[in-house]
């Protein structure tokens, strides 16, 4: 029988080794599977390389796993934002790699990386220093830059619910990186509100077919990273 | 008073929107376009985080953390909105499905390239974000900005000296002062703000200006 329920994050993170490639998936808080990353801040890997949009806010969720030292190198768009300082502080000292990516592009190589592609070419950043170095080449008289798949080891992803198949749904704005990220991991682990009984998901509601997902963890209550930057919260 | 408010600014972008266009607003000012959208017309606001049928902020006391603009504030969806995640979303984007898009600006050169992510500082920690996917698919690039910088330096310019988002993807240039064509020919301008002169355009320009008169000949 296919059940991919995990009992604990702990648990579902516990194989992820030093130099690991992630996905995280979100945008800001929205869609950020901050007990997932918790988790990975307990099970203490080193040395890994972090694709996510932006590079968390305050000393918790993506933030704390950076403060922690355990990222050698972010690959993201918008390294800075509100309430983010450990990045830019660790980034100002030479501790920690940035490979910038336009969001958009960024949102392709997942694709990609997902859909076994290994490379396209977009005209997104040609003619600036994003650009600079990279292959390009012209068709119809405009030029284009290649631009290379991602892949990752592991994604973590936050969903709405799920059933024990992986199949998912999201809410509202937090749905963002995690669909695309969920199709280029070797292993997809997600944390949802809710499971749900097997034929409860309409099956044209499906956003995320079970095919993509590994592992699933049910956090009822979620944190929310904007609260506890308010109050102050460092994690651990 | 002399010269366009930022409301002023905002409502004569929207004016120069047409009716069913979809439209991508930048961080910042012309988040205030929303605002000023004509009695006659619908427009449909996308952001890139994931929405379409954007709509105002929610009162207080309603904001969701899950239902946000690509500024990272609350935000409402209309009824018919609809939610999608990034490739889709930068598909709608990169594949010209966006019919305008009003950004921001640090700098905008003559010949249309636009500067509006990172100082280039030895120690910025650079954020680009999807500008320039915008500019490089929306079909039309609207920048609304203050003319000059807040030390006066002119905004538009000869060559951008900031790093490019884009090269020759600014079509309309909407400041405190004027209205800005970049044509083939060079910048033009368009339309003047209330008690402003040509001259002093040309003045607070940091780039060539076509003659006003042969622009209202064509």
């Amino acid at each position: 029988m296919i059940d991919k329920r995990c009992e604990a994050a702990a648990a579902a993170v516990a194989d992820v080794r030093d130099g690991a490639t992630i996905m995280i998936g979100g945008f800001g808080e929205a869609g950020s599977p901050i007990e997932l990353i918790h988790a990975l801040i307990d099970a203490g890997p080193r040395n890994l390389t972090v694709v996510s949009n932006n590079t968390g806010s305050g000393r918790v969720g993506l933030a704390a796993l950076i403060a922690r030292g355990q990222v050698r190198k972010m690959i993201c768009s918008y390294p800075r934002s509100a309430n983010s300082m450990v990045f830019p502080e660790l980034h100002r000292r030479g501790e920690i790699e940035l490979e910038l990516v336009p969001q958009g592009t960024l949102a392709e190589r997942i694709r990609c990386g997902g859909a076994g592609i290994p490379a396209f070419y977009t005209a997104t950043a040609v003619g600036t220093v994003l650009a600079e170095g990279k292959e390009s080449r012209r068709f119809e008289g405009s030029e284009y830059v290649m631009e290379r798949g991602l892949r990752a080891d592991f994604s973590l992803v936050k969903a709405d619910r799920a059933d024990r198949y992986g199949n998912l749904v999201y809410r509202r704005t937090a749905r963002n990186f995690g669909p695309i990220m969920c199709t280029a991991a070797e292993t997809t682990i997600v944390q949802v509100r809710e499971m749900t009984e097997v034929g409860a998901i309409d099956p044209e509601c499906v956003v995320t077919p079970g095919v993509f997902v590994d592992r699933i963890v049910v956090v009822p209550e979620p944190q929310q990273e904007s609260v506890l930057v308010k109050e102050g919260r460092v994690y651990p | 008073m002399k010269g366009w408010s930022r409301e002023e600014m905002a409502q004569r972008v929207a004016a120069d929107i047409p009716d069913g266009a979809y439209v991508n607003l930048g961080i910042g000012i012309p988040e205030l376009v929303a605002q000023f959208v004509p009695r006659d017309r619908e427009f449909i606001f996308q952001t890139e985080n994931g929405l379409l049928g954007m709509g105002p902020s929610p009162p207080a006391g309603a904001e969701d953390p899950e239902l946000i603009n690509a500024g990272k504030k609350a935000v409402t969806a209309i009824p018919g909105a609809a939610y999608f995640h990034h490739a889709d979303s930068f598909t709608m984007i990169r594949g010209g499905h966006i019919d305008v898009c009003v950004l921001g600006a640090m700098q905008i050169s003559a010949r249309g390239d636009l500067a509006n992510w990172s100082t280039g500082e030895a120690d910025a920690i650079p954020a680009v974000g999807g500008a320039m996917d915008l500019v490089a698919g929306v079909k039309r690039i609207l920048v609304m900005t203050e003319h000059t910088t807040k030390t006066g330096e002119p905004k538009i310019v000869a060559e951008c000296t900031y790093p490019l988002t884009g090269r020759g993807v600014v079509d309309r240039v909407y400041t405190n002062l004027a209205v800005l064509d970049v044509t083939e020919e060079g910048v033009a301008v368009r339309e003047l703000a209330p008690g402003v002169s040509f001259e002093e355009v040309r003045a607070k320009t940091g780039a060539p200006l076509l003659p006003m008169a042969q622009e209202s000949a064509r």
